[in-house]
């Protein structure tokens, strides 16, 4: 997809050369061959941000339902599949697709300084699975078989007994495309960050972005399964009758929510903590100087990672658990709020000693400063058993998580769009226009799910339908209603925003906002081939720290889609790696693999039969291309040289 | 007059009617007896722990924007040296995370201290409430060795005034959650595992609840109460919930049983002293003696008994009682029947 | 064209362009992938404890599987370890014949082990619609299948690319790598022996 002019650059014979073997494929079937991460970067970002316009509407519509007590806008069997739908989808199909893979996929090769990430047709099988996983979902809702037992599908509930039909069955699935789309990118970015950075980027230099998506795709890689293994029981309970969770023959309910949680708690760390990362990045560009407290961030970022995994049981604290268990998950979930505080007080140290620069992006980061901060403080109300007991279930529950997640991921988004859209387009969106969206924004979102916060504490339970006018919680909820107005209206305005911009918005240039990091060291757009000469590095803002002679590389092929393997400790050369150029397999096993997952929906056969087709495109995938001379072993390898 | 009209009139007085709710029945800042006052008093020790440290905070980003504030569209040249300011910011932050680490140690110490306390209560004779969940409504019996001193009931709870109550857990179906916030924390119900735990109501009056873990269709409409009067209040409800229905006299009652013992109705409810004793659906001996219906939905009155009868799935689409169409004056005999189980 | 001007240079020509053993970037990823698979059986196993303790007897209303079927696989399945190991050994010198004979041992193996794991899961004595008990092992035995055929498609396929002028360069490396991944079939496998065939009747 062309998302803007081709911005001229001077082109050397090298410059020819890489532009042919980088060369993005032409026309109708040429997109669906396309492995450089860019294209599937941004095709990550654009899916995932119509799947956030998606879930916004079904939000508006619960919110029109609960805006005046006994309405009947919405039905309780529409209710269900609404609030089902947009909580899955907003923590499924957008969050973690737009905050790991898209902002990850897009950024990393660039950010490490190399010139497509690592095992690219991977990374476009991933986005594909991924598609289809969302549009199954959403095929369900609008044949009125959506899911319909909650984000998390708590059995007994989403079991064989009280969920007749599809609808539970769709919601596995769909776990399972986007969990197995979400492991795949983990380990394309994993590899590119530990064996693809430019020379001289040692982990003490690495940028903390990549810093953090190394944990996240870790995290990923340990969390997902827990998730797969869970709905793969739901759903084999559900189509051949095993019995993981039928209390009668040993089964037990609770374990469902041991599984899921094990996931689910890290899943809002991978959609939270890039949300940090972005924070980390735009501070020290904003503040013209390097981050304070780089090595405390670092440590706070992976030992989040760590503890995300001890403190899953704080979602279910009301079971009726030990009350020692009850102790120790209190103290991880307290704990896990030190390493957070610290990355907020070294951002407060940064700016305090720094020239601050209010620009758009900035702003919104102010903005993930207060929403998140509140998020974060009522998440250390509930860390407390007894209060737990009490608002648990409630609407404060619903606030908090808003909080968190909008606060913590969608305002760094937004701070991350308007920074790097100049970058992906080559052009500047508007800044008035983008004041305009913070503000109603900000305005709207507090309407909404501040007064939630009073509605918990006033007994209101989630995910009902309907209440009562004698409860008298029709005035707050009205309020919460009107909110979304302005939300609605600062989301159009985003859009018209980029829309406008894309055509008429002011050329960036290759870094408009003289930042530090790799991707500014190269046009806007980038090339296909990303830099025209890879660089190396020498220090943590390599654009800032550069020497006026920094040296770059030379001696990678140009005839071939090559890239420099480094080590992953202190980046030190290792071999060149020619890496897969475009191909159709990809597409044609993601097609594979959907139609066996699908299938299994239906019958228990569909997995036995449709690993064929899954097993014949994997072979084509795998099967030695001849395009190129397959590189020979050197008789005696000798090192890389500098030379002056 | 209505809430907004009040909001608009009365902003304060409407504010802090927002904030206490009905008195007594249905917040959690608003507790009636022992555990939800230990926790209403911790959840307001946090709150100001939190509150002062979110008013720092954003006065230090606020200070820190404001100092170092430049102009945004100019070219502003990257600071080379930091090493004199981080190292004074290596002292501030350093003890930014020593206070945090203290004040969050003083919320987990508070937080187990106050676990205690509400988990803590027992007494050597409790009353004993076995509630069990179903998609929509709660059965409620208070078990005994003798199966004719049970009580049997659904969705309106008795206890005494100032006594422990013990509350065992159960699920017919789904997972539930019971959660009578005036009162204490929520609990699971969860179909299989078992749990108990305490409550005590410490004022007399009526106390509301609901199932806080979705259910289902009717999730939204599954309310129950907690009715809390003295010993002597509660012993005589008691007694009189062991009884038997009572033989109607009134000719239009007698045709009222008539119709409710050859309709649909006995498929699910139990009336004792009659044939009816299906446990598919709550027990209905002493439906007279129950404020409201249809656990929590509707007042326990004639024309909304007539509503609830005819087509319950338009109060409550989904749930299992099907429509019962009847002839007028077989639906007003059998109402004024059931007007009599008190 | 543009003026050439000296600047300062990293010259990486020199570097090789296949790379055996850790640095190798598949490697990582088939670690990767191992740590993925691994989790999962991580988390049935604990699921099989978890449910050792929601019942009072074990295992739970039948008898437990039959030894004997688990202890020939678990003996084949070590033995593969020694074709497994002398891929990984004649790979780096490119001799495609040797490389053909180990891919075939280990092939083998594959198919001798994949008919014992028949025998295994036809000897169960527990159905998977039974119990949560039964449920837990079929699971667990069944997600081991998977990657035994996986792994045993995938060593015929390298197998029939050893029979052509394409096994060389970055191939070789592939043959070295598909032995750590037999590795990891043959490690899950004694542990889920160990779970299955040990612990349902020591517990």
């Amino acid at each position: 997809m062309a998302i803007s002019e081709p911005i001229v650059i001077p082109q050397t014979g090298e410059q020819d050369r890489l532009s042919r073997t980088w060369a993005e494929p032409r026309g109708f079937w040429g997109w669906f061959t396309n492995v450089h991460h860019t294209a599937i970067g941004v095709r990550f970002m654009v899916t995932s941000f119509i799947f956030f316009l998606l879930g916004g509407v079904l939000a508006a519509l619960m919110r029109l339902q609960l805006a005046r007590p006994e309405n009947n806008v919405l039905g309780p069997d529409a209710y269900n599949q609404i609030f089902t739908v947009h909580g899955s989808t907003m923590i499924f199909l957008f969050a973690v697709p737009m905050m790991f893979q898209g902002f990850g996929v897009y950024l990393v090769p660039l950010v490490c300084g190399t010139r497509n990430i690592a095992f690219p047709r991977l990374n476009a099988f991933s986005y594909y699975i991924y598609v289809v996983g969302g549009g199954l979902l959403w095929v369900g809702l609008f044949l009125k078989i959506g899911a319909d037992a909650g984000w998390f599908a708590y059995v007994p509930l989403s079991g064989p007994q009280f969920t007749p039909g599809k609808r539970s069955d769709i919601w596995a699935q769909m776990i399972t495309f986007t969990e197995v789309s979400a492991l795949g990118v983990a380990v394309c970015i994993a590899t590119t960050i530990l064996r693809y950075r430019a020379p001289g980027m040692t982990l003490n230099r690495m940028p903390i972005i990549l810093w953090e998506k190394l944990t996240i795709a870790l995290m990923v890689i340990f969390a997902m399964p827990a998730v797969m293994v869970d709905s793969s029981m739901l759903l084999m309970d559900r189509t051949i009758n095993t019995q993981f969770f039928n209390p009668s023959v040993g089964g037990d309910a609770l374990l469902y929510q041991h599984l899921f949680w094990f996931f689910g708690h890290p899943e809002v760390y991978i959609i939270f903590l890039p949300g940090t990362a972005i924070i980390s990045t735009l501070v020290p560009a904003f503040s013209r100087r390097h981050i304070f407290g780089y090595l405390a961030i670092v440590s706070a970022v992976v030992a989040t990672g760590f503890l995300g995994f001890g403190v899953w049981v704080h979602h279910m604290f009301a079971t009726g658990i030990p009350q020692i268990s009850d102790s120790f998950f209190t103290a991880a979930s307290l704990m896990i709020v030190v390493p957070t505080a610290t990355q907020f007080y070294c951002w407060m140290a940064t700016i305090w000693h720094g020239r601050l620069q209010l620009r758009l992006p900035m702003l919104w980061a102010f903005g993930f400063f207060f929403e998140f901060l509140i998020g974060g403080l009522s998440g250390v109300m509930l860390a407390s058993v007894p209060v737990d007991w009490q608002v648990h279930d409630t609407f404060f529950i619903v606030a908090h998580f808003h909080y968190v997640l909008i606060g913590g991921a969608l305002f760094p988004m937004f701070a991350g769009l308007y920074y790097w859209i100049p970058k992906i387009t080559g052009r500047m969106m508007n800044d008035l226009l983008g004041k305009v969206h913070f503000w109603l924004f900000l305005i709207g979102f507090n309407m909404t799910f501040f007064t939630m916060h009073f509605l918990g504490l006033r007994g209101m339970p989630r995910r009902v339908y309907t209440y009562l006018p004698e409860m008298h919680w029709g005035t707050l909820n009205a309020i919460a209603t009107a909110g979304v107005a302005f939300m609605t209206a600062a989301v159009i305005v985003f859009l018209v925003n980029f829309f406008q911009s894309r055509k008429t918005g002011e050329l960036a240039g290759p870094n408009p906002w003289a930042a530090g990091t790799l991707e500014w060291g190269t046009s806007s757009p980038p090339p296909p081939y990303n830099f025209a000469e890879i660089p190396t590095v020498n220090g943590r803002e390599a654009v800032w720290d550069a020497e006026p002679d920094q040296p770059v590389v030379v001696g990678v092929r140009d005839d071939v889609p090559e890239v420099l393997v480094t080590h992953s400790m202190d980046s030190e050369p290792q071999y060149r790696e020619e890496l897969p150029g475009h191909s159709i397999w990809p597409f044609l096993t993601a097609i594979a693999v959907s139609i066996a997952f699908i299938w299994s929906i239906f019958s228990p056969w569909g997995i036995t039969y449709g690993a064929i087709p899954v097993v014949i495109t994997l072979i084509g995938w795998l099967w030695p291309r001849g395009s190129s001379p397959t590189p020979r072993l050197a008789e005696r390898p000798r090192e890389a040289t500098w030379s002056r | 007059m209505s809430t907004l009209a009040r909001l608009l009139l009365d902003p304060g007085g409407a504010l802090l009617a927002m904030f206490q709710g009905e008195p007594g029945q249905h917040h959690i800042l608003h507790p009636a007896g022992p555990q939800a006052s230990n926790i209403e008093w911790l959840y307001w020790v946090i709150f100001w722990i939190v509150f002062v440290a979110f008013v720092l905070t954003i006065l230090g980003f606020a200070r820190a924007a404001a100092r170092s504030r430049t102009p945004a569209h100019e070219m502003v040249p990257v600071i080379k040296d930091t090493s004199e300011a981080d190292r004074r910011s290596t002292w501030a932050v350093g003890s930014a995370v020593l206070v945090t680490v203290l004040a969050l140690f003083a919320v987990l110490v508070m937080s187990m201290i106050t676990g205690k306390k509400v988990e803590g209560l027992t007494s050597k004779q409790p009353i004993t409430i076995q509630v069990t969940g179903h998609q929509w409504w709660w059965e409620v019996t208070y078990p005994d060795p003798q199966a004719d001193q049970t009580v049997t009931t659904a969705n309106e709870i008795h206890v005494p005034v100032g006594k422990p109550v013990v509350i065992l857990t159960n699920s017919a179906d789904v997972i539930h959650s019971f959660w009578p916030p005036s009162i204490n924390g929520k609990r699971d119900l969860i179909p299989g595992i078992g749990s108990a735990f305490w409550i005590q109501v410490d004022q007399p009056g009526v106390y509301h609840g609901q199932c806080a873990e979705f259910c289902g269709l009717q999730h939204a409409h599954m309310g129950f109460s907690i009715v809390a009067e003295h010993d002597d209040a509660f012993q005589a409800w008691k007694a009189q919930q062991l009884k038997p229905a009572k033989e109607p006299t009134d000719p239009e009652a007698v045709h009222g049983r008539e119709v409710f013992l050859t309709h649909a109705c006995i498929m699910c409810h139990t009336v004792r002293g009659t044939d009816a004793g299906s446990r598919v659906g709550p027990d209905l001996t002493h439906l007279a003696s129950r404020a409201m219906l249809a656990a929590e939905t509707l007042p326990n009155t004639r024309g909304a008994m007539a509503g609830w009868i005819v087509d319950p799935q338009r109060v409550k689409p989904g749930n299992q009682m099907p429509p019962n169409p009847l002839q007028p004056d077989d639906l007003q005999a059998l109402i004024t029947y059931l007007q009599t189980l008190q | 064209m543009e003026p050439v001007r000296e600047r300062a240079v990293l010259d990486v020509s020199g570097l090789p362009e296949v790379m055996f053993g850790r640095s190798n970037t598949t490697w990582l990823g088939n670690v990767f992938y191992m740590m993925i698979e691994g989790t999962m059986f991580a988390l049935l196993i604990a699921s099989y404890f978890y449910y050792r303790t929601r019942v009072g007897s074990w295992p739970p209303g039948s008898s437990p599987p039959t030894l004997i079927w688990g202890v020939i696989n678990g003996i084949v399945f070590l033995l593969s370890i020694l074709p497994a190991r002398y891929a990984q050994k004649v790979a780096p010198t490119g001799d495609r014949g040797r490389i053909r004979l180990a891919l075939m041992g280990l092939a083998g193996f594959a198919i001798v082990s994949m008919i014992l794991r028949g025998f295994e899961l036809a000897n169960l004595n527990v159905g998977w619609q039974e119990s949560a008990y039964g449920s837990i092992v079929w699971s667990i035995l069944g997600l081991h299948t998977g990657h035994l055929i996986t792994e045993f498609i995938e060593t015929v396929v390298i197998l029939c690319v050893a029979f052509t002028d394409k096994m060389e360069g970055s191939r070789l490396a592939d043959v070295a790598i598909n032995s750590d991944y037999w590795y990891f079939v043959v490690i899950t496998a004694v542990l889920s022996d160990f779970v299955i065939y040990g612990a349902t009747r020591l517990l």
